[in-house]
């Protein structure tokens, strides 16, 4: 079984699975429960100071469901902890003395001034807390009154919370991310600059996840109105990789430690973000579908991933990060076809409509229903592979260097090209 | 009374035994259950399924209305083509039609549950208003024979166009095979009757029932005819004894069992059926069903040649029922009877006891006025056109097309459609 030991800025946890600052980290009878499973630390749900938040008390999640009511995802517009503070202090204390191995690390949202922040950080290195997690994510509600994602939203106010954070405790601080900006780097920047031990992201999403068309209002319904909420789950984990990968590959920003946060539900995506730079992954809606014990096959699939390959947890963190580039470097002399199994064929068809409606005209479907590829009209633009059910059914296979590309009539180069040197790019450089 | 009572009795069962043995063969989907087996369909391109279906139903544009959650346009879409798609639902084949045909039963094994999804919104369609209107009148008049499946669907499509329809009817009630040749477990509840009347609400037809008018008249006064009238007759068999009290043919015995209660009808201790095809299977099931302590359906040929599906065979398996292949009846002993012996290919006899022989070796035309035949059937162009002008048939009686209810919707609506434009083109017919 591979180490899965994780040291993230100074915080350890025997896996680097930690559940998300969310209604499942709310209370101390929900994280004992956690720790029982296996989880390796939690990011307690975000305190506040008192008089503590009220909430809506109609239905306060929303859902995207796949086939057979598969939860793809969630929309909440729950706030931060809805209990007084010092009831949450208390229970942080007691579990940490319970739970010395696992990671503790406490949200916080206070407005946006230093006296709340001065006031609120003493009161939780007091329980023994590892670490502290700045909420600059929540979109909803809280938002409306100065915090969460409006702070989040202007990198000044970032720098300057994370500034007045770290020059009032020893603990590290991670700075959440809301995804609900237009380039994530500057907010990571703004909380480098202010200081910040690590980003964690993404917060989630603003969303409305579907309307009643009877009631003709946003669910989920409060007596007939709905209010955007912050949206997460496997649906938004592309958009989560995306703004992961531009934090770590961005070289202002390298070297800034990474909790990855968004859509996390299984191993392979939690690998994905740490190939993409996490060095510690947060989870939230796998375990508000399934219950903690998802964490049992996120650590066995994690250590018989890192086995079979060799590696170390360290060696998986950002090794997928020099991979990721911008598109005009990507190399235009990679010239590949699809190809059908026709073992492996089912003849549905998909494969056909998708290209003959969409796309290049492409494939033939020949007498019997046999789709085969059509060399000089394929541009290798995957379709095809993306809509076949069948695992491994269509493939992309690359022509040779020295072969002749049927669709251009040009021979393949060895050599690699991409737009930078590219003819039609007015601003091309010439190669060397 | 009891399943050990010798002789042909009825009663032999508890009441709760027959409620539960003539339920429904395949209780319907619930809501989740067809958004689950809806998931399933890959909605193909020009799918195999639609082609495989004799009534050419958009399988996967009805299957994504379901998953989309409007049953009502999925029941649209299968009327379009097939205005007995509940029936048809019930008692199709589907196993050698368009489940066979599902590319998930290549992949997997495991077909898209087309059958059970299409009841599902057949089931809901029907319990809203009737789908269809009628075009402006034509003033028309056509005479369809016989009310089965084939007649239904030609008058059906006829009343949309437009036109009046007049339905004779030889027997007491409309529905033909439905009404009285399926298994009871196939169409529970009085299915087929509510199916008849609610096809039959879209308005312009009339139903004439326990009529059989001459065709030379029919053909005078109306401006055309559809024969639907299937196949009236049975084959029998050439044995000494075969008048025996105790022998019966199959067909009887199913349309007593669909017009009575099944506590009411007799059935022997041991029964013997003889036949391959669905029949068969049919009368030898419910005589199981019924109570009968021993029921063999004895085959002349191989296992492999009996027209009754696979499916239809391990049913009958699965109800108690002996398949004995390979074994030609010759000899009938006693009266009423006692025993049936078959010879085996390896010149072998064996005597079955058997207080009841119920016989199913195929129908036959039932001769008369008609137009030309070949091998016992009416012969008919793809559209239904006969040797007679103005003459039309489909389903059972015709020579094209499997003996199914779904080929005989198709050959109806077809000949419908055939019928509107000759009368609206004024061409000859």
């Amino acid at each position: 079984m591979a180490d899965l030991t994780t040291d993230f800025v100074g915080i350890r946890s025997p896996n680097p699975f930690w559940l998300a600052s969310a209604p499942p980290t709310d209370k101390e009878y929900n994280v004992r429960r956690a720790f029982q499973a296996g989880w390796g630390g939690v990011v307690w749900k975000t305190l506040g100071l008192d008089p503590h938040i009220v909430n809506v008390n109609g239905p306060r999640y929303g859902v995207v469901h796949g086939a057979d009511r598969q939860v793809l995802g969630l929309n909440n517009i729950e706030l931060i902890t809805d209990r007084p503070l010092e009831v949450n202090l208390r229970e942080i204390k007691q579990v940490v003395r319970d739970w010395p191995d696992r990671a503790m690390v406490v949200s916080l949202m206070v407005p946006c001034e230093e006296a709340p922040w001065r006031e609120i950080l003493p009161l939780v290195e007091a329980t023994g807390a590892h670490g502290v997690e700045l909420n600059f994510g929540c979109p909803h509600g809280m938002s409306e009154r100065g915090m969460g994602s409006a702070v989040g939203q202007v990198p000044e106010y970032i720098e300057m919370v994370t500034r007045w954070v770290k020059a009032a405790t020893r603990m590290p601080v991670i700075v959440k991310l809301t995804p609900n900006i237009t380039d994530i780097r500057k907010p990571a920047l703004a909380a480098m600059r202010g200081g910040a031990d690590a980003v964690s992201l993404i917060n989630t999403v603003n969303s409305i996840t579907s309307v009643d068309l009877d009631l003709f209002a946003p669910e989920p319904t409060i007596d007939g109105k709905g209010a955007h909420g912050g949206y997460c789950g496997p649906a938004v984990k592309p958009i989560a990789l995306n703004m992961v990968a531009e934090i770590a590959r961005d070289p202002e920003l390298k070297g800034l430690p990474i909790s990855g946060i968004g859509g996390i539900a299984t191993w392979r995506d939690a690998a994905e973000f740490m190939a993409l730079g996490a060095g510690s992954v947060q989870v939230c809606t796998a375990a508000m579908t399934y219950g903690f014990k998802v964490v049992e096959e996120m650590i066995s699939g994690l250590s018989l991933y890192l086995d079979d390959k060799g590696m170390s947890l360290a060696d998986l963190t950002g090794r997928a990060v020099p991979n990721v580039t911008d598109w005009q470097y990507l190399n235009l002399n990679y010239v590949t076809k699809a190809r059908i199994d026709q073992d492996l064929c089912i003849k549905c068809g998909r494969c056909y409509a998708a290209c003959e409606d969409t796309s290049h005209q492409a494939i033939a479907m020949k007498p019997g229903r046999v789709f085969e590829v059509i060399d000089a009209e394929c541009v290798a633009c995957n379709l095809c592979v993306d809509v076949c059910p069948v695992e491994e059914c269509i493939t992309m296979e690359r022509l040779a260097p020295g072969t002749v590309d049927p669709r251009t009539g040009l021979t393949v180069s060895d050599r690699p090209a991409d737009w930078t040197t590219h003819p039609n790019n007015p601003n091309a450089q010439a190669a060397e | 009374m009891s399943i050990w009572t010798k002789g042909i009795a009825a009663g032999r069962l508890d009441a709760p035994d027959y409620d539960r043995n003539f339920a429904d063969l395949h209780p319907p989907l619930d809501p989740h259950e067809a958004m689950v087996a809806a998931d399933r369909c890959y909605f193909c391109h020009d799918a195999p399924c639609v082609a495989a279906c004799p009534t050419a139903i958009d399988v996967p544009l009805f299957i994504r209305q379901i998953a989309t959650g409007t049953p009502a346009a999925a029941a649209r879409t299968i009327f379009e083509q097939n205005i007995l798609g509940g029936m048809c639902a019930r008692v199709c084949p589907t196993e050698t039609l368009c489940e066979e045909a599902c590319v998930r039963e290549a992949a997997e094994g495991r077909p898209v549950r087309i059958g059970a999804l299409q009841r599902h919104a057949t089931d809901r369609g029907m319990a809203g208003p009737h789908p269809f209107g009628r075009a402006a009148p034509t003033g028309k008049r056509i005479a369809v024979l016989g009310a089965g499946p084939a007649g239904l669907a030609c008058a059906h499509r006829l009343a949309m166009k437009g036109h009046d329809v007049v339905i004779h009817e030889v027997r007491p009630k409309p529905g033909g095979l439905n009404e009285y040749g399926i298994a009871a477990y196939k169409t529970p509840d009085g299915f087929a009757r509510a199916e008849v009347d609610w096809l039959l609400s879209i308005g312009g037809i009339e139903v004439a029932t326990g009529n059989a008018p001459d065709l030379a008249a029919l053909r005078a006064e109306f401006d055309a005819v559809f024969l639907g009238t299937g196949l009236g007759d049975v084959n029998g068999l050439d044995l000494d004894g075969i008048g025996a009290a105790g022998v019966e043919d199959a067909v009887a015995f199913i349309a007593r069992l669909r017009q009575s209660a099944p506590k009411d009808i007799a059935v022997g201790r041991d029964v013997v059926v003889v036949g391959g095809g669905m029949t068969a299977v049919d009368a030898a099931v419910q005589a199981k069903l019924l109570g009968a302590l021993n029921v063999t359906l004895a085959y002349r040929g191989p296992r492999e040649a009996m027209k009754a599906s696979r499916y239809e065979q391990d049913l009958a398996a699965s109800r108690g029922v002996n398949i004995l292949t390979d074994a030609a009846p010759v000899a009938v002993e006693g009266d009423p009877l006692t025993s049936v012996t078959f010879a085996l290919p390896s010149g072998d006899r064996v005597t079955v006891p058997a207080d009841q022989m119920l016989l199913a070796i195929g129908q036959t035309l039932a001769t008369g006025d008609l137009p030309e035949t070949a091998g016992g059937r009416i012969v008919v162009t793809e559209t239904g056109r006969t040797s007679l002008p103005k003459t039309w048939a489909g389903g059972d009686c015709t020579n094209r097309g499997e003996n199914l209810t779904v080929t005989a919707v198709a050959q109806g609506r077809d000949a419908a459609e055939d019928i509107h434009a000759m009368l609206t083109e004024g061409a000859d017919g």
